[in-house]
């Protein structure tokens, strides 16, 4: 992060590198010349190509510890609101809880027809979830990986929704949820509807089978990429906003205008994003309920 | 933008929050708000309903109050009534009281005038008798003229 050799590029793949402990290849070349003996090595990466090298053998550290910490703060933030539930009056947060539980059972009553007690509250997870994921964008870019950079972590990426793997690790999930649904609700149906339709001739099975499956597959990964593509693309321009700092003291006042403007176009688009991301979620729930 | 080992971490963690919130988050928050959304119906219902009974009870009340009014009515011109006849009894009853004591009043008088007139015979018998006896100078027997004299008593 620090120095005076560091340039702009530099600077946004730093900024776009996620802190990633894998296992490296046996005869990988490390940054600092080593040679990585048999059997492989269980390691931080340093920079984008040891982390590539990795392969699957990954995890992003940031990511995981980000997602997961703000899916325990949503826990026991709605969980103490939960205990402190009653009939008489809320106030204080209870309302604001009580107004998003509200307002997901609205979507979930308005867009769902079966009846399926998972759906509401995996909708209620999603929102709250992706919200508070997305939101982490809206913490100053340099703020936290600055800081732990002085503390010796390497790389932090903050945002867990700006990293495909999360957006469809959530994806996959709604999908194999889809797919168990589409299954046992449906049965064999699940199987007319995927050779069967649109053309309903056993000739024109392949072809059907084909538009269908493409169809399905199609679902969580426009779920999970959509998420991603907002996300990733929204940090890119507060990286570049930040990066135009850089570009002298001349550019303080505009840049900062910018970062700010951005930041408050942004709370809207976290926000729709969630939504999104829960709406959807419904939808292809109901649609697997749903016989034709 | 590697996919790697995140992808699994992330469907666990899913699954393992989904799981949370349906069984300790979303039940508890969706029951109070239900529970509260019928405690309000009810109240309003119970506010609707108790103004309807106060209606009711006003219109009651001023049923009530008539049908006092008129009760009260009644029983003062019955109380009157009354009063005018114990009024008119205890007149007659004086009358005819009065005119008994009258009466006995006038019989008495009549009795003591009788008994008076009879000592008064009596006297002017033993009176005259004497006179007699004294005009004639003692020479009445009494016992002699006593026939004479009681006629004459009587005569009177």
């Amino acid at each position: 992060m620090a120095g005076d050799t560091q340039t702009v590029s530099g600077y946004i793949v730093h900024h776009l590198t996620n802190l990633t402990y894998g296992k490296l290849p046996a005869g990988y070349h490390r940054h600092d010349g080593s040679t990585v003996g048999e059997g492989g090595a269980w390691v931080m990466a340093h920079g984008g190509d040891e982390a590539a090298a990795m392969g699957f053998t990954a995890i992003h550290v940031d990511s995981m510890i980000w997602s997961i910490g703000l899916g325990i703060f949503f826990c026991w933030f709605f969980r103490r609101m939960a205990k402190k539930a009653s009939a008489d009056t809320p106030s204080g947060a209870l309302n604001a809880v009580e107004m998003i539980v509200g307002f997901v059972d609205n979507t979930v009553r308005d867009s769902f027809h079966g009846r399926n007690p998972l759906v509401a509250p995996l909708a209620l997870t999603v929102f709250v979830w992706v919200f508070l994921m997305n939101l982490m964008d809206l913490i100053p870019v340099d703020l936290i990986p600055h800081t732990l950079a002085l503390l010796g972590v390497e790389y932090q990426k903050i945002v867990p929704s700006t990293d495909p793997n999360i957006t469809m690790g959530m994806a996959v999930g709604v999908f194999i949820l889809m797919l168990y649904y589409s299954i046992t609700v449906k049965g064999f149906g699940f199987v007319k509807e995927l050779t069967l339709n649109p053309f309903n001739h056993p000739v024109f099975i392949p072809v059907n089978l084909f538009m269908e499956v493409v169809g399905l597959l199609a679902k969580p990964f426009s779920l999970g990429l959509r998420l991603f593509g907002n996300m990733y693309a929204g940090e890119m321009i507060f990286i570049l906003i930040a990066a135009l700092f850089s570009a002298g003291i001349a550019w303080l006042v505009p840049a900062g205008l910018m970062q700010v403007g951005w930041a408050i176009f942004h709370i809207l688009i976290i926000t729709l994003q969630a939504f999104i991301f829960m709406v959807l979620t419904i939808v292809y729930l109901s649609m697997a309920h749903e016989d034709h | 933008m590697n996919i790697n080992l995140t992808l699994i971490g992330q469907m666990l963690a899913f699954v393992a929050f989904v799981v949370f919130c349906m069984k300790y988050v979303w039940p508890p928050i969706l029951a109070a708000m239900q529970e509260r959304e019928q405690k309000i119906a009810e109240g309003l219902a119970a506010a609707e309903q108790a103004e309807q009974d106060l209606e009711l009870a006003k219109e009651k009340a001023v049923e009530r109050l008539k049908e006092a009014k008129e009760e009260a009515s009644s029983i003062v011109d019955a109380a009157n009534k009354r009063a005018n006849q114990i009024v008119e009894e205890a007149k007659d009853t004086a009358r005819l009281e009065a005119e008994r004591v009258k009466a006995a009043a006038q019989a008495e008088i009549e009795q003591e005038a009788n008994r008076a007139r009879e000592q008064l015979r009596s006297q002017v018998a033993v009176l005259s008798v004497a006179g007699a006896e004294k005009i004639l100078g003692a020479s009445i027997d009494q016992q002699a003229h006593a026939d004479l004299v009681d006629k004459l008593a009587a005569e009177l």
